[in-house]
């Protein structure tokens, strides 16, 4: 029995975490937001050097064929720095998608490009989850038809993963589609709105008549975004922490006043117990399959409400300067902010959570 | 991350699993307030032959003798727990431990045996009304007299007081030296002449704490564990045995089912209480901070199986664990309405009326044990390095 991370997974953490240190300070960041830059093809460079995009995809494809838990630590660490570089979309559901319900030939195809850095995935499935603004997409004769919202990842794609209204999946390339890239609060992160207009559509044949690849991808999508979330509020509540700890008033520093130390205890005492949750939920994703979803739902949601919680205080230990752009904290707080309604707000995954324990009469477990 | 327990643990788990069946039914139903009863002793007894109780105490002083393993504890724990059966005890896991570590061979001889039976029991002696959070204040002083110790003062939140035959009891003996430095540990018969016990009827309309008054209470000079002064070291040397304690994940986890059970058994305007949206989604909030707290639980557990120190996911669970509970129990009283505020042998009663009393007694948790703020300060200045308050002089 071992509940934690074996020594290769540390050192994973470790490099990743070196690697971003030194190559995505908060200059990078804000130099990126300033710019419009969503996907930094340098950093993205270094990091598949590292495997990162090549994570989950196997080693006879040209990834490192690791697990959902590495993946996870990943994402927290990209999360911890607020980089601005796709991975969630491109790196994890998309290869999660492939290796569900891919063809031999699509994964042939798709997997050593996306492990190497080279082709991008956006992720177009959040009228899945609930649908706005009249989106929607149909297939019809291999094309598809409709809108797909809020695809991330989506801006900086070569590739996107659809799902049509029943969960079937399809690839669809980006050249000559019509892709608006939405402004958000997080300048960090990629998405778009994309208009199909009878594309060509690739179906993954595994997808055909059942959702388990589309809810496998879903589950894997909210279980990356809860870790980012957990290293964004991680590292807001280290900053806010170091602050107190420096911040001189009435001639003490005020981390040692009770009203600021608590505020910073309580942040701990909240986030560091999902830290387990997270590494459970990916460990769940191969290991204990009958807790995945229930846990990727509980994950997304708890991490959501927590990191809100942080955020907000995380800011407020700092003072007036916690609003201001040159501290720039705010990218982490936006980033916790966008995290929180992607992939369905607390509430709307809670409900899912309760429709998978049969809590909700009148509703198929697999809503 | 390997959450398979190897063939010596299944195997383990599931000499526990037979124990329980063959001898469950046997225990006493629920734990009676006061003395243990005789049918207590003898349930008492069985487990310490089975090495279930006193599991890691030495032969010779009255326990099982088994090597300390937290795995094996925590199965014992678990399975005791999924039976629903009343676990041992060790005696009283800070009495005990401290004995056994400190105490002379004497002591040993004299007080393990029959308080791992359970057949001298013991009260704590720690706080006073002056001496809350900051205890190492405390005044309650001991006198030397010849081969005597003369105690006088007060201590107040005793729990079973009323019940014990023993005390271990924090004193002051050395008014001069800093505070920390001027405490002895001594242990005395709740019988001696001078001691006054008063019930602290609580907010549940039970007594579970007192205050014991002390006038002139002679104790023996060698009734001390440790040397003089140094009681607050004694003291403090147990903690670090203690494991679970308050705010246990496992409680949660079990009071959380029995709500989600009120929730998909009572109705309101005839539909199940789950079948309310709103309520459901704090049912479900709850269940996610539980599952955090789960999992917070079985990291901590891996660091004591690796005989490492956990360090903050081991510090908040006092904190958030009785937080949790209280927020449970309000849960289940708000899930029952009007029904929730039935309470002692009301018609309608639901759970003998369980759910406010904990959701009283959680509060008491919240407070007692370290209050909620002091575990504040310990995880600010402990865990994330903060300055301790400047002290006044």
């Amino acid at each position: 029995m071992e509940f934690g991370l074996s020594e290769e997974q540390r050192m994973l953490q470790e490099s990743v975490a070196g690697y971003l240190s030194s190559s995505c300070p908060l200059e990078r960041v804000r130099e990126a937001a300033e710019a419009g830059v969503t996907h930094d093809s340098e950093l993205a460079v270094g990091l598949a050097q590292l495997g990162v995009q090549g994570i989950l995809v196997p080693e006879d494809l040209g990834g490192v064929g690791m697990g959902y838990l590495e993946a996870a630590l990943v994402s927290e660490a990209l999360g911890s720095v607020a980089a601005p570089v796709g991975f969630v979309a491109s790196a994890v559901m998309a290869p999660v998608a492939l290796m569900a319900a891919g063809s031999d030939d699509q994964r042939e195809q798709w997997l050593p490009a996306i492990a190497s850095g080279e082709t991008n995935v956006g992720v177009a499935v959040t009228e899945r989850i609930g649908i706005r603004e009249g989106s929607g997409i149909s297939c019809r004769d291999g094309r598809l038809q409709g809108k797909a919202m809020f695809v991330l990842e989506g801006p900086d794609a070569d590739v996107l993963l659809v799902a049509d209204e029943s969960g079937v999946l399809y690839l669809v390339q980006t050249a000559n589609l019509d892709i608006t890239k939405l402004k958000t609060i997080d300048r960090t992160r990629g998405v778009a709105e994309v208009n199909f207009d009878g594309a060509d559509a690739d179906l993954l044949p595994g997808s055909a008549g059942n959702t388990d690849a589309l809810q496998r991808v879903i589950d894997a999508g909210r279980v990356m975004i809860g870790a980012d979330t957990l290293g964004a509020a991680q590292k807001m509540l280290d900053d806010a922490v170091a602050y107190a700890k420096e911040r001189t008033q009435f001639n003490r520093v005020i981390g040692s006043f009770q009203a600021v130390k608590h505020m910073c205890a309580e942040m701990a005492a909240e986030l560091e117990p999902c830290r387990s949750m997270v590494w459970y939920a990916a460990h769940a994703m191969t290991a204990v399959p009958e807790d995945a979803r229930l846990m990727a739902c509980h994950t997304k949601a708890h991490l959501a409400e927590t990191a809100k919680f942080v955020a907000r205080t995380a800011t407020e230990v700092h003072g007036g300067m916690g609003m201001t752009d040159l501290l720039g904290l705010h990218y982490w707080f936006k980033r916790i902010g966008f995290n929180r309604q992607i992939f369905g707000t607390p509430e709307i995954v809670r409900e899912e959570a309760a429709r998978i324990q049969n809590w909700v009469r009148g509703t198929a477990a697999d809503g | 991350m390997d959450l398979a327990y190897s063939e010596h643990y299944e195997s383990f788990r599931a000499e526990v699993r037979e124990f329980l069946k063959q001898h469950g039914a046997d225990s006493p139903p629920r734990y009676a307030r006061g003395r243990p009863s005789e049918e207590s002793v003898l349930w008492q007894q069985k487990l310490i032959e089975h090495g279930y109780a006193a599991r890691t105490i030495p032969k010779k002083y009255g326990g099982y003798g088994a090597d300390p393993d937290p795995l094996e504890s925590h199965i014992i724990a678990e399975e005791f727990s999924r039976a629903g059966v009343r676990m041992g005890h060790s005696g009283d896991n800070r009495l005990v431990p401290t004995v056994l570590e400190l105490g002379t061979e004497d002591q040993k001889e004299w007080l393990i045996p029959p308080s791992v039976r359970g057949e001298m029991t013991w009260c704590q002696g720690y706080s006073e009304p002056g001496s809350g959070s900051d205890l190492a204040s405390l005044t309650t002083k001991a006198e030397l007299d010849g081969d005597e110790w003369v105690i006088n003062g007060q201590k107040i939140w005793t729990s079973g007081a009323q019940y014990a035959d023993m005390m271990f009891c924090l004193v002051r003996t050395e008014p001069d030296a800093p505070k920390h430095n001027g405490i002895s540990y001594l242990i005395f018969s709740m019988d001696t002449p001078g001691i006054e016990v008063r019930p602290l009827v609580m907010m549940t309309g039970e007594a579970i704490f007192n205050e014991v008054f002390f006038t002139d209470v002679r104790v023996p000079k060698d009734q001390m564990i440790g040397k003089r002064g140094e009681g607050w070291f004694v003291a403090n040397n147990t903690l670090k045995h203690e494991r679970g304690g308050l705010g246990d994940p496992n409680e949660a986890e079990r009071r959380f089912n029995e709500v989600v059970e009120i929730m998909q058994s009572e109705t309101l305007d005839g539909a199940r209480l789950m079948d309310n949206p709103v309520m459901r989604d704090r049912l479900l909030r709850l269940q996610g901070q539980m599952l955090a707290m789960k999992y917070n639980g079985m990291r901590v557990l891996s660091h004591f199986i690796k005989d490492e120190e956990p360090g903050l996911p081991r510090w908040i669970v006092k904190l958030q664990g009785c937080e949790l509970n209280h927020q449970v129990a309000g849960m289940a009283i708000d899930a029952l309405g009007e029904l929730g505020v039935l309470y002692e042998d009301s018609p309608y009663l639901r759970d003998e009326g369980r759910w406010q009393q904990r959701y009283m007694l959680d509060l008491g948790l919240i407070i007692g044990g370290g209050t909620a703020q002091i575990q504040k300060n310990m995880i600010g200045e402990r865990a994330l390095g903060l300055p301790k308050e400047p002290r006044q002089a």
